[in-house]
């Protein structure tokens, strides 16, 4: 990781056993660099470079590298291939900060700022269960349509695999992103302030197929998705939302669902707080009118400053963070730095990115790189040329509805922000020292 | 997986007489679908209106029953006389508190229509062994929870009408999505 991302390194990284082997594995780089500062000037005068680098560093000549002098490892006849043992620490993480006391109903973390692209493998989408993660023989799965329609249908997993599908492109996010850090300065890595954020290609058939196919009783207004889990996680979803775009999804990123996102059959709301994207799917009712359940009166609403709660807000909406640099990292002094990060809306595409150097004072519009699709994450860029004194930098979305992404103070004029609140789609600032090191700056 | 591309081969035909213009988001005319009666669904139609209490099954419970099977089933996690345990925080009291920065959820404080209990308890709970109790089982626990938080007599017998019937604090405690609701503008020189 050090060698690959050249111009910022996490100050911490993972484990003391970690970073024991990585010291290790690391020697060999460490040696020829004290070789290159004992040789750089003598063969600074002799070295004749036509171009100079901004470092003003010279190399040292080369070693053969013991990978060319050695034959690798050998084909695995039947494998599932693994990320390189030298990225063991990129991995989802529970909260450090809101610990749950059990890990069933819980939820781990997709670590964004090592994310490269918009697409989050399989094995780092973020993770929310209610009961913990069944695992689930496909063969023996089955969703039921049923309720207000004029022929309650029963599906296998073949049968749905047997439809044409559809593969969409869309971010996911947590309604809790963020809650932890509203006011004031609790997690330290946008892994842990903004993590409950992933995106990939997600690939089913749309809900609005077998809807047509039981056929609606006429009043049909709402339908119940419920999963297959020991929590029976379930959510009312609007008519119009099902009919619009919703999915049953089997497959993400090019192969089937992992368990932990509801392998083998799960909803998809594109653009909707992800609780309401049911996994291990295997019920949905029609009804005239919404069930009003726990988790979507007790949980998943949002408190008001009169004592009342807004429900069923569900549209995420736009929002984005700089990921790099963020929290945790190191600036490797003053220079040109990339500012990255992402957007995105659960109401659109993102129109435009500004990033503010000084706390918010001025802004200036970054580069929004290609594709940019209607709510999915789109990839910001920004060249910033350091000059070493300290900074606070964010990133202010605007998407395709002319909806401005809000700071947290224009939030906390219409909305409780103290306490245990979600949908927390705010302005979030990183520090950046004197000495480089850039920290949460949300207070 | 090659059924699937079977399936679309179909389509295909028909795409390439009318002009190439293949609209692969356009449902396909089949069915593959099992008709199931809804009867046969019953083992899993667990779901309760909670407003009117539609989907509430037959049967009945009472406060003491609840104790009883409270203390054997739920103390472990949520804690004697459900006043918080070793896992979660109290299921008692709250009422008044959601004008505070210290807001107390509890079913009591929080559940605008009284049959949401009924139906998380049979859906998930005990969450080392869910859709596990009873249906009596289940009013009782939703009688002994209720009875606690003050909202029934501790000899209410519950059942489907007189569950639906009980009046929650919270009933007017909720609004429906105003969103967008904050007003930010795209402020470039000199802000704030």
């Amino acid at each position: 990781m050090t060698e690959k991302q050249t111009t910022l390194q996490p100050i911490s990284r993972g484990s003391p056993e970690k970073y024991t082997e990585r010291m290790a594995l690391e020697e060999g780089a460490i040696k020829s660099s004290s070789r290159r500062s004992f040789l750089s000037g003598a063969a600074t005068a002799a070295a004749a470079a036509t171009v100079a680098s901004t470092t003003g560093a010279i190399a040292a000549p080369l070693d053969v590298q013991p990978s060319s002098k050695s034959m690798g490892r050998t084909t695995v006849p039947n494998g599932y291939g693994l990320p390189s043992k030298f990225e063991a620490d990129v991995t989802r993480n529970r909260s450090d900060i809101f610990v749950n006391k059990q890990n069933f109903s819980d939820w781990s973390m997709t670590p964004i700022q090592h994310q490269q692209g918009i697409i989050t493998p399989n094995g780092l989408i973020f993770e929310r269960h209610h009961a913990g993660i069944p695992d689930i023989d496909p063969d023996a799965h089955e969703l039921v349509i049923h309720g207000m329609v004029k022929q309650a249908m029963k599906y296998s997993m073949s049968d749905l695999m047997r439809y044409p599908s559809v593969s969409k492109f869309h971010f996911m996010e947590c309604s809790g992103n963020g809650l932890t850090d509203w006011l004031s300065v609790k997690s330290d890595t946008v892994q842990q302030t903004h993590g409950l954020l992933s995106c990939t290609q997600w690939t089913g058939v749309p809900v609005s197929w077998l809807l047509d196919e039981v056929g609606l009783d006429s009043g049909a207004k709402w339908l119940l998705f419920e999963g297959a889990d020991g929590s029976a996680h379930a959510r009312s979803i609007p008519l119009d939302k099902a009919m619009d775009d919703a999915l049953l999804v089997f497959a993400s990123g090019g192969e089937m669902l992992r368990p932990e996102n509801g392998y083998p059959l799960r909803a998809f709301m594109p653009g909707w707080e992800g609780n309401t994207s049911v996994k291990w799917l295997r019920r949905i009712k029609v009804s005239d009118q919404p069930w009003h359940l726990r988790s979507e009166t007790a949980r998943y609403t949002d408190p008001m400053p009169d004592g009342k709660w807004r429900q069923f807000s569900m549209e995420m909406e736009c929002k984005s963070v700089i990921t790099n640099p963020s929290g945790g990292m190191q600036m490797q002094g003053p220079g040109m730095y990339e500012i990255q990060g992402f957007a995105w809306s659960g109401l659109g595409k993102i129109n435009s990115v500004d990033i503010t150097l000084d706390g918010g004072k001025t802004w200036r519009t970054a580069d929004l790189e290609d594709p940019v699709m209607d709510r999915c994450l789109t990839r910001f860029r920004y060249r910033w040329n350091w000059d070493g004194s300290p900074a606070k930098i964010a990133s202010r979305a605007v998407d395709s509805t002319g909806y401005v992404q809000p700071t947290v103070a224009e939030l906390a004029d219409k909305r409780a922000i103290v306490g245990f609140v979600q949908h927390h789609n705010g302005i979030f600032p990183w520090a950046v020292s004197e000495s480089g090191e850039v920290t949460n700056a949300i207070a | 997986m090659q059924l699937h591309k079977i399936a679309l081969a179909g389509g295909l035909a028909v795409a390439v007489s009318i002009g190439g213009a293949f609209a692969s988001s356009s449902k396909p005319a089949v069915s593959f679908g099992t008709p199931i009666s809804e009867a046969d669904v019953a083992a899993w139609d667990i779901d309760i209106q909670t407003p009117t209490g539609k989907g509430l099954p037959e049967g009945s419970g009472t406060a003491a029953q609840g104790k009883e099977l409270y203390d054997v089933q739920c103390i472990a996690c949520h804690g004697e006389d459900a006043g918080g345990g070793a896992q979660y925080g109290s299921m008692v009291g709250g009422v008044g508190s959601f004008v505070t920065e210290k807001r107390k959820l509890t079913p009591g404080s929080m559940y605008p229509y009284a049959p949401i209990l009924f139906d998380y308890i049979k859906r998930a709970m005990p969450m080392t062994a869910p859709q596990s109790l009873s249906n009596d089982e289940v009013y009782a626990l939703t009688a002994y929870i209720y009875a606690l938080n003050d909202l029934i007599a501790e000899d209410t017998v519950l059942d489907a009408a007189s569950l639906a019937a009980i009046e929650m604090p919270n009933k007017d405690g909720f609004i429906v999505d105003d969103r967008p609701d904050a007003a930010a503008t795209r402020c470039l020189e000199n802000c704030e």
